[in-house]
C-alpha cells in the first residue's frame, strides 16, 4: 500500500521510502522515515496535496510524490 | 584563545523562531547582502557583550545540511569555512525530535555549539517538559531554554554563546553510533588518515560519514584536497555498494534512520510529556481556514483585503505624500535658472524630467510599506504555507508552484499590483523551475501602472462597454499568464531543478509588531536603494533621446519670429497704459513666472485663510504685478491683464509646438518612424510607438508622453478629446491590440532589475525584457490585422480574444508536466 492512496483520517506505518536521490532525501530530512507512525489530516480543498501529521508536526505533500512512500495500517 | 573578533553564526529549521532570536540580540544593527555569487540572502548583525564586538550572521532555515539545496549548501559551506567562535542552533522545543536531526549534522561537523530551545512557552502550553541537565548530558554541548518572542532567556543565551566561544572545544566530541554503518566508517577514515589538507581542514568524522552518504560536496572536496583523490573516491564507491547489498539499504538512508533513531532516545531521556498531547489550537483552526468549502472563501477574503488595505488604501495615502513630493518638486523648480519665453535651460528640463521620474516611483512608498507590513504579517502568521496548500493543484498544472500565490496576487492578479515586490516574494519558491516561471510571468499581470492606458483607451473607444472593457483586462492577464507559464517550464525552463512540494505547515503564530514593521521597513529601503538609482540613469537616457537633437535654427528662428509677433501685439494693445511701462522688456518674462506661480499657489491653497494668506505674500513680493494679477476695479490694470492673459495662453502654445516638434524630431521619435512599417500590422502609428518606447523606464508616461503627442487646441480640453481629434483613423481595434500589447509590455527597470537580483544573471533579466516583447507585437498583430481581415468589431475581436486565450489555458492545464 503507498501514502498517497490514504484517505484523510487514517493513521499508518511507513515501512519504506522507494524514491530516488532528492525526494527520498527530502522525505528523510523533513521526518518521514521507516518506522513512523503518521496520520492523514486532510486533502486540500482542490484535493491536492494532502497533509500529514508526525509526532505533533504538520506536513503537505503532494499525491504523486506520496506515491513513494510504502506503509501498512 | 580570545580572538579578535567573536563571529556567531545563528543555524536551524525554518519555523523555529530563528529571525526572532537574531532580531533579539542584534536589536536594529543589520545587514543585509547575498552570498558570494548566489541568490541567497546573507543576514548579518551584531552586538556588543563586556565591551566586545560580537558579528552574528544568520544562516537560511535549512531542516538538513545535504548537498540537494541551495540554503543547505550554503549553509554548511559557511560553516565549514568562515569557522564561526560559536553556532547558536535555534530549536522547536515543542518539537525536539525532528530538531535534533539538525543538531547531530551540526555536532558531526565538530563546530562549537550553543543548543537554543527555544519556543518554551509553546512547548510548555503543550505540556511537554524538557530536562535540560539530562539533554546537556547526552548531547555534551550547552543547551539553553529560551522564549524568545516573550523576552525570555535572552540574557543566558549571551552568556552561554560568550562562555562557548572562550571555551577549548571538546576532546571527546558527540557521536552517533550508526550500527552496522561503522565498520565502513572506520574503513574510510582509515583511508583518509593523515591526508593533508583534506585531514587538516576538515572535520574527519564529518568527512567519513558525508562520502559514505554520496554527498557531491564531499567528493568535491576530495578531489581538490586529496593526493589520489579518484583511489579513495572508487574505494568509497565500492564500499557504499557493499553496505547497500549487505543491508538493502542505501547508506545515505541508514545514516538519516539512525539519527532519528539516535534522536527518539534522547528525547525520551529527556523529555517529560505530562499527558497524551491533545489536538494542537492550529490543527483545530486548520479545520476551518482549509476546509473545502471555506477555505476557499476565507482564502478570497485575505486577498481582497491585501488588495484592499495596500492598493486601495495606500493610494488614498498617497494623497497625503503627493503634496510632500510636489513641494519637492517646486523647491527643486525654485532653485534652477528661470524658462525663457520659448526657450527652456537645459539644467532646467533635465533636472526636472529627474525628479519627476524619481517621484513617480517614490510616490509608490506608502503601497509597498503597507504591502510589505502585510506581507510580513502573513508570513508571520503561518497562513502563507495555507494558501500555498490550497492553490498548488491548480498552479501545478502550468508549471507553477502553491508558493507562486503571493507574488501573483502581489503583481496583480486582478487589477493593481505591482510587479517589484511580486517579483521580491519569489525567493520564498522553493522549486527553482516553478520559481523561474512565476518571476518571468508575474510582469504579464496588471500593475498599477499600466492602469491610466487602458482608462483612456476604454474612455475613447469602449464607452458603451466601460465595464466590460476593464474586465475583460483585468482578467486577460492571468489567463495569458497560466499557459505561458507552462510553455517557459518545458522549453527555455527545462533544465531548471525541480523540486518536490513537501512543505511544513507551521503552527500559528501572532505577528509581533516590531517584527511587522521591521520587515516592513527593510524592504521599503531595500527597494529605495537598489531601485533608485537605476531608475535616475534610465530616466537621463530617455531624455537624452526625447530631446535630442532638437530643433533646427531654421525652426528655431520660425519660432523666435512667432515669439516676436506675440510680444509685439501685446505691446501694441496695451500702449498708453499707465502699467505698461512695468512690463516692458525683461518683466514681462518677470510677469510670465509671477503669474504661473500665482496661479500654482492659488490651486494648492485650501480653505480661505489659506488663500488670503497668498495674496498677501505675492501682493508683497511685487504689488504691481499683483494688481495685474488681480485688478478688480482698476481699468486700466485690467486691460492689461486681458492682454497679458492671451500672451500667456499664446506662449503656452508655442511651447506645447515646440515640445511636439521636438519630440518628432528626437532619436526616440525617429525610432518611431521607423518602426512604423513593421508596428502598422499591430495598428501602432509612430506616436504610439513612441509613446510605448518611452514608457520603458516607468510605464506611468506612456499616457504623459501622449498628452505632449496630441496637442491642445483649446483650454482645458481633456487628452481623451485631443486624441479622438488627432487620431482620426483610429478604431477600437487598434485600442485593443494597444492595451493588449500595453499588458504584455516588458518589465519595467525597477522590475528588472528585481529580476536580475531573484534569478542572479543579467541574461535571464534580458529574456524577460524580450520575450515579452516578441508576445506582445504577436498578439497586437493578431487582433489587429487578424480583426482586419475577419472584419471583426473591437468588441467581436474582444470575446474572439478571450474565448481562444481561455481555450488555450484550459488545453494547457490537460498537458501533462515533464
Amino acid at each position: 500500500m503507498t501514502l498517497d492512496t490514504l484517505k484523510p483520517g487514517s493513521t499508518c506505518l511507513v515501512k519504506k521510502l522507494t524514491a530516488e536521490d532528492q525526494l527520498g532525501q527530502r522525505l528523510m530530512d523533513m521526518g518521514v522515515y521507516p518506522g513512523l507512525r503518521l496520520t492523514v489530516v486532510r486533502n486540500a480543498p482542490l484535493e491536492d496535496p494532502m497533509e500529514l501529521e508526525l509526532g505533533g508536526a504538520y506536513l503537505s505533500v503532494r499525491h504523486e510524490e506520496a506515491k513513494f512512500v510504502e506503509v501498512e495500517g | 584563545m580570545g580572538r579578535e573578533k567573536t563571529l556567531v553564526a545563528l543555524a536551524g529549521q525554518p519555523n523555529t523562531g530563528k529571525s526572532t532570536v537574531f532580531n533579539a540580540i542584534t536589536g536594529a544593527s543589520q545587514h543585509v547582502a547575498n552570498y558570494p555569487g548566489v541568490t541567497v540572502e546573507k543576514m548579518t548583525g551584531s552586538y556588543r557583550y563586556d565591551g566586545a564586538k560580537v558579528e552574528v550572521v544568520d544562516l537560511p532555515g535549512t531542516y538538513s545540511l545535504t548537498s540537494y539545496s541551495l540554503e543547505e549548501r550554503v549553509s554548511r559551506d559557511f560553516l565549514l569555512h568562515e569557522e564561526p567562535s560559536v553556532v547558536v542552533n535555534v530549536a522547536d522545543a515543542s518539537n525536539l525530535k525532528r530538531n535534533l536531526y539538525l543538531t547531530f549534522q551540526l555536532l558531526e561537523m565538530q563546530v562549537p555549539l550553543v543548543l537554543d530551545l527555544n519556543m518554551m512557552d509553546v512547548a510548555k502550553r503543550r505540556g511537554i517538559e524538557i530536562d535540560v541537565k539530562e539533554l546537556e548530558k547526552q548531547l555534551g554541548t550547552t543547551v539553553v531554554p529560551t522564549a524568545i518572542r516573550n523576552g525570555t532567556g535572552k540574557k543566558e543565551l549571551l552568556k552561554s554563546i560568550h562562555a562557548v566561544s572562550l571555551s577549548e572545544r571538546p576532546s571527546e566530541p558527540f557521536r552517533i553510533d550508526y550500527g552496522p554503518l561503522e565498520s565502513f566508517l572506520t574503513e574510510i577514515e582509515g583511508e583518509l588518515s593523515g591526508n593533508g589538507a583534506l585531514w587538516a581542514n576538515y572535520p574527519p568524522r564529518w568527512l567519513t560519514v558525508k562520502l559514505m552518504e554520496g554527498d557531491d560536496e564531499a567528493r568535491r572536496l576530495v578531489r581538490k584536497n586529496h593526493s589520489n583523490p579518484e583511489l579513495l573516491l572508487a574505494f568509497v564507491e565500492k564500499k557504499r555498494q557493499a553496505f547497500e547489498s549487505e543491508h538493502a539499504e542505501k547508506p545515505e538512508r541508514h545514516v538519516a534512520f539512525r539519527r532519528y533513531h539516535v534522536a527518539d532516545d534522547i528525547t525520551k531521556a529527556s523529555l517529560k510529556p505530562k499527558a497524551a498531547s491533545s489536538q494542537p489550537l492550529s490543527d483545530k483552526a486548520d479545520q476551518f481556514i482549509c476546509n473545502r468549502f471555506l477555505g476557499p472563501l476565507i482564502l478570497v477574503g485575505v486577498i481582497y483585503l491585501l488588495y484592499y488595505l495596500s492598493i486601495v488604501q495606500g493610494y488614498n495615502l498617497t494623497n497625503y505624500t503627493w503634496p510632500l513630493l510636489a513641494k519637492l518638486r517646486s523647491l527643486t523648480e525654485s532653485i534652477l535658472p528661470n524658462p525663457g519665453f520659448i526657450e527652456e535651460p537645459l539644467i532646467r528640463s533635465l533636472t526636472l524630467w529627474f525628479v519627476d521620474s524619481i517621484n513617480a516611483l517614490l510616490n509608490y512608498i506608502p503601497i509597498f510599506f503597507i504591502l510589505f507590513g502585510l506581507i510580513a504579517i502573513l508570513e508571520d502568521s503561518g497562513y502563507m504555507p495555507r494558501m500555498a496548500f490550497m492553490l498548488d493543484r491548480l498552479f501545478n498544472k502550468f508549471g507553477l508552484h502553491g508558493q507562486s500565490t503571493l507574488p501573483m496576487v502581489l503583481g496583480g492578479i486582478y487589477v493593481g499590483g505591482c510587479a517589484v515586490p511580486a517579483v521580491m516574494s519569489c525567493k520564498g519558491i522553493p522549486d527553482e523551475r516553478a520559481r523561474f516561471a512565476t518571476i518571468l510571468t508575474i510582469p504579464m499581470l496588471n500593475c498599477l501602472a499600466k492602469v491610466p492606458l487602458y482608462v483612456l483607451l476604454i474612455n475613447i473607444y469602449f464607452v458603451g462597454h466601460k465595464g466590460l472593457a476593464m474586465f475583460f483586462i483585468s482578467t486577460i492577464t492571468l489567463l495569458m499568464v497560466l499557459p505561458v507559464a507552462k510553455i517557459l517550464t518545458r522549453t527555455v525552463l527545462k533544465k531548471k531543478e525541480t523540486s518536490p512540494f513537501i512543505m511544513e505547515m507551521p503552527p500559528y503564530h501572532v505577528p509581533t509588531i516590531r517584527g511587522v514593521l521591521g520587515r516592513a521597513t527593510e524592504r521599503v529601503w531595500l527597494f529605495i536603494r537598489k531601485i533608485i538609482t537605476i531608475v535616475a540613469v534610465i530616466a537621463i537616457i530617455i531624455f537624452v533621446l526625447l530631446q535630442f537633437p532638437g530643433l533646427s535654427n531654421e525652426r528655431k528662428a520660425y519660432y523666435s519670429t512667432q515669439k516676436d509677433l506675440v510680444t509685439a501685439n501685446f505691446y501694441k494693445k496695451i500702449e498708453g497704459n499707465p502699467y505698461a511701462e512695468h512690463v516692458q522688456g525683461k518683466n514681462l518674462m518677470a510677469l510670465v513666472i509671477y503669474w504661473d506661480k500665482y496661479k500654482n499657489a492659488k490651486m494648492m491653497a485650501k480653505g480661505k485663510d489659506a488663500a488670503k494668506a497668498i495674496n498677501e505674500r505675492f501682493k508683497e513680493e511685487n504689488p504691481i504685478f499683483f494688481k495685474i494679477a488681480q485688478p478688480k476695479k482698476d481699468k486700466d490694470a485690467k486691460k492689461l491683464n486681458r492682454a497679458f492673459k492671451k500672451v500667456f495662453s499664446a506662449r503656452k502654445k508655442l511651447l506645447r509646438e515646440i515640445k511636439k516638434e521636438k519630440i518628432d524630431n528626437s532619436f526616440l521619435g525617429q525610432i518611431g518612424h521607423a518602426m512604423e512599417p513593421y508596428t502598422k500590422w499591430a495598428g501602432f502609428n509612430w506616436r504610439i510607438n513612441v509613446s510605448l518606447l518611452a514608457s520603458f523606464a516607468a510605464k506611468e508616461s506612456s499616457v504623459a508622453t501622449l498628452g505632449a503627442l496630441y496637442e491642445q487646441e483649446e483650454e482645458g480640453e481633456s487628452l481623451e478629446t485631443r486624441m479622438e481629434k488627432g487620431e482620426k483613423g483610429f478604431t477600437p481595434l487598434h485600442a485593443l491590440a494597444l492595451m493588449l500589447f500595453m499588458a504584455l509590455y516588458p518589465p519595467c527597470i525597477a522590475t528588472s532589475i528585481m529580476v536580475k537580483i531573484q534569478t542572479g544573471k543579467i541574461r535571464w533579466m534580458v529574456f524577460s525584457m524580450i520575450f515579452p516583447i516578441v508576445l506582445g507585437i504577436m498578439v497586437a498583430t493578431l487582433i489587429f490585422s487578424g480583426g482586419n481581415l475577419l472584419g471583426l468589431s473591437g468588441l467581436q475581436a474582444m470575446f474572439a480574444f478571450y474565448g481562444l486565450a481561455l481555450a488555450i489555458t484550459i488545453g494547457m492545464g490537460f498537458l501533462k508536466n515533464e
